[in-house]
């Protein structure tokens, strides 16, 4: 395909009609994007339902009849002294190595990763926005000196940091959060700086200029809602990264301490068990695992759903094999040779 | 390009036209004087010194009057917007001094330069950019009665809904966003926002240039009105001379910075002095296939030079057809030039007469002007 | 000769928000060495179409024919388009900066758009092809030019690449669609002199689309003037100029600003152009048309002869000697419309003469 053939996709690419766009406000379109996919919304209803889990953590307890954080010696562990298998004496997955039910144990896991994992965001959201919005907006000295922080807070080898600040500090709750949000903010910074340098530049914001606003009204009213729909995204994309950076320092023994439950710690101790166990490894593995994929997947569909580039792609392709199968069938019809000329891929 | 015979006449009539001789203080709402803008070119390595400076306006002086619509006239890049810029207080002026209503404006601090936004709104050329997409129509208009603490609540609502009837939109659209308008729709949305906070000088920097035809005109004669309700004096940029033609009292024509020539519109367009202005003229294309045959057009040799380093002497004489050994050497000041109105200044050594034939000379120096730009 | 003759050309999008209906059936032909100017406003579907001849509009749904030299380029493949695309049917773009790529000298481009269609012939030649051509549209010093990057021309001389592109091969037709728009006038003006002269050498056909009417009336020969997917009127160009007869057209000359004519006020055309998703009914122009009378709400006018030359045709159901600006077609008009008037019709006329500057809505 020769350099012209590129310009002349290109130029066909941009020049679908627009007039679908118009109509609604942005957040209702992407919402309705959004629900025509079916990835996403299977993301959203797992997340939901292991939300709702988290919160019946104790209901689950009650139901069971087994707290937390209570070891049953005579009916959790066999003869051997080893977790019970799923289903055995009202353990519906079993039990861990110390004798304790381990599917409370996993939705109690759920409760600390999913605050852990929204909290850090938040902070992390809120402070990287507020950086990289003040550094990209008034440049010069500001924007050298935050952003040479930035890039130091994101060269650090970070789990090693962590790791020496826990010990430093001593694992508790305040301590991960404190850290995994430390860790956080910068790449949320850089992205959020190189947003609101080109917001910058659009013509609606010297129109503000030229009526007199400052530059608060011009970061809080003009700059910050254009900026809402990219952050969105990647703070849905930094949830997962923060609770395995959790479940990260609690399975390296740094972050939460037993008998606190968390899926880091439970996986931790699991590594003891797993030949004679396996529901030991694979029921919290999957927790976090399924928990993860899908707020990923969900912030892919979201990220889709914002640009309306990519519908029109797939409403290309979609039509593109329409056109195909009907040009096919048309030349059929005449009597041409349907196979001389099977167009290629594109 | 003007009918032989109705030269004088048309003179005449432009004569008696004119506004009062720009001495008048009463009647001048902004004066801008040897205005310059140079933009610095930094250096791209460590020490970011400046390595050179781009000259986007040059020692410019116009006044508008009170009232009255200054139209600015100018091919990409000759520095219109950016005078529009300094006048709207929005860029910093290298030197020189602008004038608003009596006070001088330029150098001012933000705060100090507060009570001046309510004076000078601008109205900008992409009715998709110039609007916030994420502020709803009612939040845009009322924007400014926010910036200066001057309605709020239901009044401001009320302010807003009237705004919005006087141009033409419905009031009940209020609670829409930008996107669910049209162009023109969108560019009357920007027309009530500058109206707003009732100025005296509206900078339109080309208004309607992003709009079709028919909604080009609905604009125009909008503005035309609102001049004639309020009072408003326009300094109207565009590229399109026919507009300009329509909207405004007097034009000026900007080249590399420099104006090239001011005057009434009827002398300048009818009688143009300086052979930039007349080559503009001829190649403005005319919606009448009679006009297009007939026209002479001088067909420009070359770009535009770089404005870093501009010409020496007159800037237009790489590309002149009548340009001579002078025009390379010295520049020429902008001033009356015989038989001519008083207002009527162009910056040419040698002006073009009426009736003259640029058409031919044009080409007969091509080769050397292709060599100069080169 | 006729090169290409489209018959009821359509084209639409289907969209989440319903079908767009970007061309409605459009017929037109084009002969060789003749200017077709296609006139219209954004969304009037000018640019849609001719992009469907060129098979560059994927995701539409496509019906009628397009017989170029004796093809039909609605019914080839992907392939074989592109080997018309170039080498018979060329297209200069609105933005010369996004049509050339940048990182390439620009010789280079047009040298390997030579040999892509033309394998046989050698890099020097074809780079001396280049030369040729640069120097032909224009450009000085072709030779050192030709290893330049796009960057280092000027938005004049980009365009004039472009067009040294677009005639690299020879193609017999030419689509320009808004090929001066991005530029000033007095480059505006270079340009169209060139194809103007590169036309006449050369004996192509040329399409040019536009929104103005001064390029039309400065280059075209015959015009069509497309309002909401179709043609409204279609003539040579003086009838267009001097005898429209469709009041779309009309509007448009009149909304021109216009020193000649002097006045103070501009015409505009009330409302604004209608939503391709939700068209009115009948006459699409209705609800904009200050002579709207009772049948332009129910049906729509096809395209009928109104000159005496047989090619001036146009979609209006006023009487074909209300063509022209003169005052006896103004009362002919009048007349017509004060009989075919009643209620309905009615209203919406008080309406647009009571607002004329008004923009209406479209939502």
């Amino acid at each position: 395909m020769s350099i012209t053939e590129l310009e002349f996709e290109a130029a066909s690419a941009e020049s679908a009609p627009e007039q679908a766009i118009e109509g609604r406000s942005q957040w209702q379109l992407t919402w309705r994007r959004l629900s025509h996919d079916k990835v996403a919304v299977i993301s959203l209803i797992i997340i939901v339902i292991m939300i709702a889990l988290a919160i019946a953590a104790p209901a689950f307890a009650a139901l069971t009849g087994h707290p937390p954080n209570s070891a049953y010696p005579n009916t959790g562990e066999n003869a051997a002294g080893l977790p019970v298998s799923p289903g055995t004496n009202g353990f519906w997955l079993g039990t861990d190595g110390t004798g304790r039910d381990l599917l409370v144990r996993i939705l109690y896991g759920a409760r600390i990763s999913l605050f852990v994992g929204v909290l850090t965001t938040v902070i992390a959201t809120v402070a990287g926005v507020t950086i990289g919005m003040v550094a990209g907006y008034f440049g010069g000295v500001v924007d050298t000196v935050l952003s040479r922080f930035v890039d130091a807070v994101l060269a650090f080898p970070y789990v090693v940091l962590a790791l020496a600040l826990a010990v430093v500090l001593g694992p508790s709750l305040p301590v991960i959060i404190g850290v995994i949000s430390f860790f956080s903010w910068a790449g949320i910074s850089r992205i959020v700086r190189g947003q609101t340098l080109s917001i910058k530049e659009k013509e609606y914001i010297e129109a503000a200029r030229s009526l007199g606003a400052g530059p608060f009204r011009i970061m809080f009213v003009h700059i910050l809602p254009n900026l809402l729909a990219p952050v969105l995204v990647l703070a849905t994309l930094y949830i997962p990264q923060a609770i395995i950076f959790e479940a990260t320092l609690s399975y390296l023994g740094l972050g939460i301490q037993q008998p606190t439950a968390s899926w880091g710690n439970i996986l931790g101790d699991a590594q003891n068990f797993y030949q004679q166990a396996w529901w030991y490894v694979v029921f919290p593995a999957a927790a976090l695992l399924i928990t993860t994929l899908a707020f990923n997947l969900l912030g892919d569909g979201i990220r889709d759903a914002m640009d309306p580039r990519t519908e029109r792609i797939f409403a290309a392709s979609r039509a593109r094999k329409l056109a195909r199968a009907r040009r096919r069938s048309r030349r059929r019809g005449q009597g041409d040779l349907p196979t001389a000329s099977a167009p290629g891929e594109a | 390009m003007s009918v032989p015979g109705t030269e004088n006449a048309a003179a005449q009539q432009a004569n008696g036209q004119q506004p009062a001789p720009p001495d008048s203080d009463d009647d001048i709402l902004v004066r801008i004087e040897n205005v310059k803008k140079y933009f610095p070119i930094k250096s791209v390595g460590f020490t970011r010194r400046t390595v050179g400076q781009v000259h986007a306006v040059d020692d410019v002086s116009l006044t508008i009057p009170r009232g009255r619509t200054l139209g600015l006239v100018g091919e990409t890049g000759c520095g219109k917007s950016t005078l529009a810029r300094c006048v709207a207080g929005l860029i910093p002026i290298t030197s020189g001094s602008i004038t608003f209503d009596g006070q001088k404006i330029s150098g001012l601090s933000r705060r100090a330069m507060q009570p001046f936004r309510r004076e000078i709104q601008m109205i900008f050329q992409d009715p998709y950019g110039s609007l916030n997409p994420r502020q709803r129509v009612g939040s845009i208009i009322g924007e400014p009665f926010a910036i200066h603490n001057m309605a709020s609540g239901n009044d401001r609502k009320k302010r807003v809904q009237e705004l919005m009837e006087r141009v033409g939109l419905n009031p009940e659209h209020f609670n829409r966003f930008p996107a669910e308008f049209s162009g023109g729709q969108r560019q009357r949305i920007g027309v009530a926002r500058a109206l707003a906070v009732r100025p005296k000088l509206i900078i339109c920097d080309e208004p309607v240039s992003a709009l079709d035809v028919s909604i080009q005109a609905q604009v125009l004669n909008l503005l035309a009105d609102l001049q004639d309700e309020f009072g408003l004096s326009y300094l109207f940029i565009a590229h399109d001379l026919e507009v300009v033609r329509h909207v405004s009292h007097a034009v000026a024509v900007m080249y590399l910075g420099r104006i090239a020539e001011a005057g009434p519109k009827d002398p300048v367009y009818d009688h143009p002095r300086h052979p930039y202005t007349a080559a503009l003229l001829s190649a403005a294309p005319a919606a009448d296939p009679r006009t297009a045959a007939q026209r002479q057009r001088i067909i420009l040799v070359g770009d535009v030079p770089s404005p870093i380093d501009p010409p020496s002497g007159c800037r237009f004489h790489p590309r002149c057809p009548k340009a001579q050994d002078l025009c390379q050497h010295e520049d020429p000041p902008l001033e009356v030039k015989p038989g001519d109105p008083v207002t009527h200044q162009a910056a040419c050594h040698f002006p073009v007469q009426d009736g003259e034939d640029l058409a031919t000379a044009g080409s007969a120096t091509s080769a050397a002007g292709s060599r100069e730009s080169a | 000769m006729t090169l290409l003759e489209v018959k009821d050309l359509k084209v639409s999008f289907p969209t989440a928000d319903g079908v767009v209906r970007a061309v409605r059936g459009v017929s037109f032909t084009v002969d060789a060495g003749r200017t077709l100017g296609i006139v219209g406003e954004s969304g009037s579907g000018k640019s849609v179409m001719t992009q469907t001849l060129l098979g560059l509009t994927p995701g539409g749904e496509i019906s009628g024919s397009a017989v170029f030299d004796g093809v039909d380029l609605l019914t080839l493949g992907e392939d074989e388009m592109r080997k018309v695309r170039g080498a018979q049917i060329s297209v200069i773009f609105q933005d010369p900066l996004t049509s050339m790529h940048p990182l390439y000298r620009v010789g280079w481009q047009i040298s390997e758009l030579i040999r892509a269609h033309d394998k046989s012939v050698s890099k020097r030649e074809a780079r001396e092809r280049s030369i040729d051509l640069l120097r032909r549209v224009g450009i000085p010093r072709p030779e050192t030019r030709v290893d330049d990057y796009p960057h280092q021309f000027s938005g004049g001389m980009r365009q004039r690449a472009i067009i040294a592109m677009a005639l690299a091969l020879s193609p017999k037709l030419i689509i320009a669609d808004e090929p001066t728009t991005a530029l000033d006038a007095t480059v505006q003006a270079q340009i169209l002199d060139l194809l103007l002269e590169l036309q006449r050498e050369s004996d192509t056909a040329l399409i040019m689309i536009t929104h103005d009417m001064g390029v039309v009336a400065d280059i075209a020969d015959d015009v069509m003037v497309m309002y909401a997917g179709r043609a409204a009127e279609r003539a040579g160009k003086d009838d267009i100029f001097y005898a429209p007869h469709h009041p779309y057209t009309k509007g448009l000359l009149e909304s021109i600003p216009n020193s000649s004519a002097g006045g103070d006020r501009l015409k505009p055309i009330t409302g604004q152009p209608p939503s391709l998703i939700r068209l009115p009914s009948g006459c699409k122009f209705h609800p904009r048309c200050g002579y709207v009378m009772d049948r332009c709400l129910s049906e729509e006018p096809t395209l009928r002869p109104v000159g005496d030359d047989g090619y001036h045709v146009s979609a209006c159901w006023l009487p074909t000697a209300a063509a022209g600006l003169s005052e006896q077609a103004e009362e002919i008009r009048k007349k017509t419309v004060r009989a075919e008037r009643s209620e309905a019709s009615e209203q919406i006329a008080e309406e647009i003469a009571a607002a004329p500057e008004s923009e209406g809505s479209v939502i």
